[in-house]
């Protein structure tokens, strides 16, 4: 569980966190969305307590992060990817950050296995790809097992396998009842790994929201197969309702929902072969929430030029 | 084993594993102990070579701080960067923001590091110094007869132990400080090197109160106006480092991360 309060965070006379307020709960996984530089790296390091912040308070588990006795423990941190002593092995930054804890050899030794890294745990992370070095972020995060997960772009650099594998790890976690709280500038993983979104533009809070919420404020469009396009347009056509054609049998309906088109093919006797409701792309519904943020910052950047 | 939890023990120990799983500590720490014993080697050669054309008051103006230990100043700084790297190195890949994240109180972080840096330091350069001492007098006694018991030479060997820990030290602080390796390698080059050249040149009578002039007077015997005596020099150098080290403390705690 994470409670953000009020928070502000001012870098000089910049304010990249702005009065942020939201609960991330746990049992689901909750996504952290906003375009680049609205303030979500900095809102992580908050939580951490690696940045103080101006104003406001950020709770993890009922606490402020300092006061925790065990913090590995409370919350797994993944916030750079590449983050690790070049000159280190993975397996000693392991060791490193567990001897803190007093974690056991057969804890690091158990994550080593887990995170698919025993080929390279005694090489020096400066050779590691980036997909390496996520996943050494991973273990690292994993090593108390945590009540709580906060990882910036865990997967930013995987394979697909990888991908996978996180998406996998964190549905697990979640399950266990845990708290997992992620950032990622892939809206299409997001879609695929997020229960719950928070988007922030400007360090604001724009919109709190299950994922199923955000897709659905897109989705208006229902795109139809037919043998007989002309016949059904025909019926359909009124000022509220748009209609485009994607090719010879298939149409794309915006202002009528599906059950609606059904009923009118199913009255005037015009076949379908497709009745579908287009779920727009979480990134086209996102694009429509952060519109006023991203819209501000290039005004902007164009007074300044 | 107690159960998952935070310990200062714990948090030393991490730090200890820190140290010794880089090539750096211990390229640094083996280049100081040869840098000493290989420099002091050679000029007390130097000096023998030159003995015969030396005048009666140049060989008593000898000092064995200057001679047997020539290589003090390049210990001092080899000793300075393991000091500023092992934690500017955290600084420049990231792997702060996990140290801080694992110890969010952070100040057990800078004692743990502090404390060992210091610890490994004197373990080393202590035996080192007297290492040194032993191997220049020997190649030296033909020509120039000095001992331990001489009228505060045992001081200037153990002093050469505790000033080239007393870099370190500085040097760690000085990485907890400005956090840049450049930045915090110029400041120590500017403390311990460049500073004792200006203000000895300029102004002596300042030069003996900086840092490198109170290092300098416990490694010397010879009384003279412009070196502090050996106590006195003493207390200005812990009062140099506890405000170091409490600057330190200040950045580490009150910065963000």
């Amino acid at each position: 569980m994470i409670e953000i309060r009020e928070v502000t965070k001012r870098y000089g006379g910049k304010v990249a966190v702005d009065r942020l307020s939201f609960t991330v709960r746990p049992g689901v996984v909750t996504g952290f969305l906003g375009p680049n530089g609205a303030g979500k790296s900095t809102t992580m390091r908050l939580i951490a307590g690696l940045d103080a912040p101006t104003s406001g308070t950020a709770l993890v588990n009922g606490r402020s992060y300092a006061e925790h006795r065990a913090p590995l423990r409370e919350v797994g941190l993944l916030l750079e990817a590449k983050a690790f002593h070049p000159g280190r092995t993975a397996r000693n930054h392991l060791r490193t950050l567990a001897a803190t804890h007093g974690v056991g050899k057969v804890r690091v030794e158990e994550l080593i296995e887990l995170t698919g890294l025993h080929a390279v745990a005694d090489t020096r992370a400066g050779q590691f790809s980036l997909g390496m070095s996520q996943r050494l972020g991973i273990a690292c995060a994993l090593l108390g097992d945590p009540a709580t997960m906060i990882l910036d772009e865990p997967v930013n650099g995987l394979d697909p396998e990888g991908v996978l594998w996180v998406r996998t790890l964190l549905r697990d976690l979640v399950a266990e009842g845990r708290t997992v709280f992620l950032s990622s500038h892939l809206m299409s993983e997001m879609a695929l790994t997020a229960d719950h979104l928070i988007v922030v533009g400007r360090g604001r809070l724009i919109a709190d929201l299950p994922m199923q919420e955000l897709t659905a404020r897109a989705s208006r469009d229902v795109v139809v197969r037919t043998p007989d396009p002309s016949a059904l347009v025909e019926r359909l056509v009124s000022p509220e309702v748009s209609v485009s054609a994607v090719d010879r049998e298939q149409l794309r309906i915006s202002g009528l929902s599906a059950a609606k088109i059904g009923e009118v093919a199913h009255l005037h006797g015009v076949v379908l072969h497709e009745l579908r409701p287009q779920s727009a792309s979480l990134e086209e519904a996102f694009m429509e929430l952060t519109r006023d943020s991203v819209e501000y910052r290039d005004g902007t950047m164009e007074r300044i030029a | 084993m107690s159960a998952l939890a935070l310990s200062a023990g714990r948090v030393v120990r991490a730090e200890w594993i820190k140290l010794a799983t880089l090539r750096s500590t211990l390229a640094l720490l083996a280049a100081s102990v040869a840098l000493l014993l290989a420099l002091g080697a050679l000029v007390s050669l130097l000096t023998v070579h030159d003995w015969a054309a030396m005048s009666a008051a140049e060989r008593d103006a000898l000092q064995v701080g200057g001679r047997v230990f020539a290589g003090r100043l390049f210990a001092e700084m080899a000793l300075g960067v393991l000091g500023v790297v092992a934690i500017s190195g955290e600084y420049a890949t990231g792997t702060i923001a996990t140290t801080l994240a694992a110890v969010p109180r952070r100040l057990p972080v800078m004692w743990a590091k502090l404390g060992l840096l210091a610890g490994v330091s004197f373990v080393l350069m202590m035996p080192a110094s007297f290492a040194t001492f032993f191997i220049g007098s020997a190649i030296l006694a033909t020509h120039w007869d000095f001992s331990l018991s001489d009228p505060g030479t045992a001081r200037v060997v153990a002093m050469s132990g505790i000033t080239l820990t007393a870099v370190c030290v500085l040097g760690t602080a000085l990485g907890f400080i400005l956090r840049n390796t450049a930045a915090a390698i110029s400041a120590l080059i500017g403390i311990v090197l460049l500073a004792p050249l200006l203000f000895g040149e300029f102004a002596p009578s300042v030069a003996k109160y900086l840092p490198s002039g109170a290092m300098g007077a416990l490694v010397t015997t010879t009384p003279d106006p412009h070196v502090l005596a050996p106590w006195p020099a003493f207390a200005l150098l812990c009062a140099y480092l506890g405000a170091a080290i409490a600057a330190a403390a200040i950045t580490l705690t009150r910065k963000d991360a």
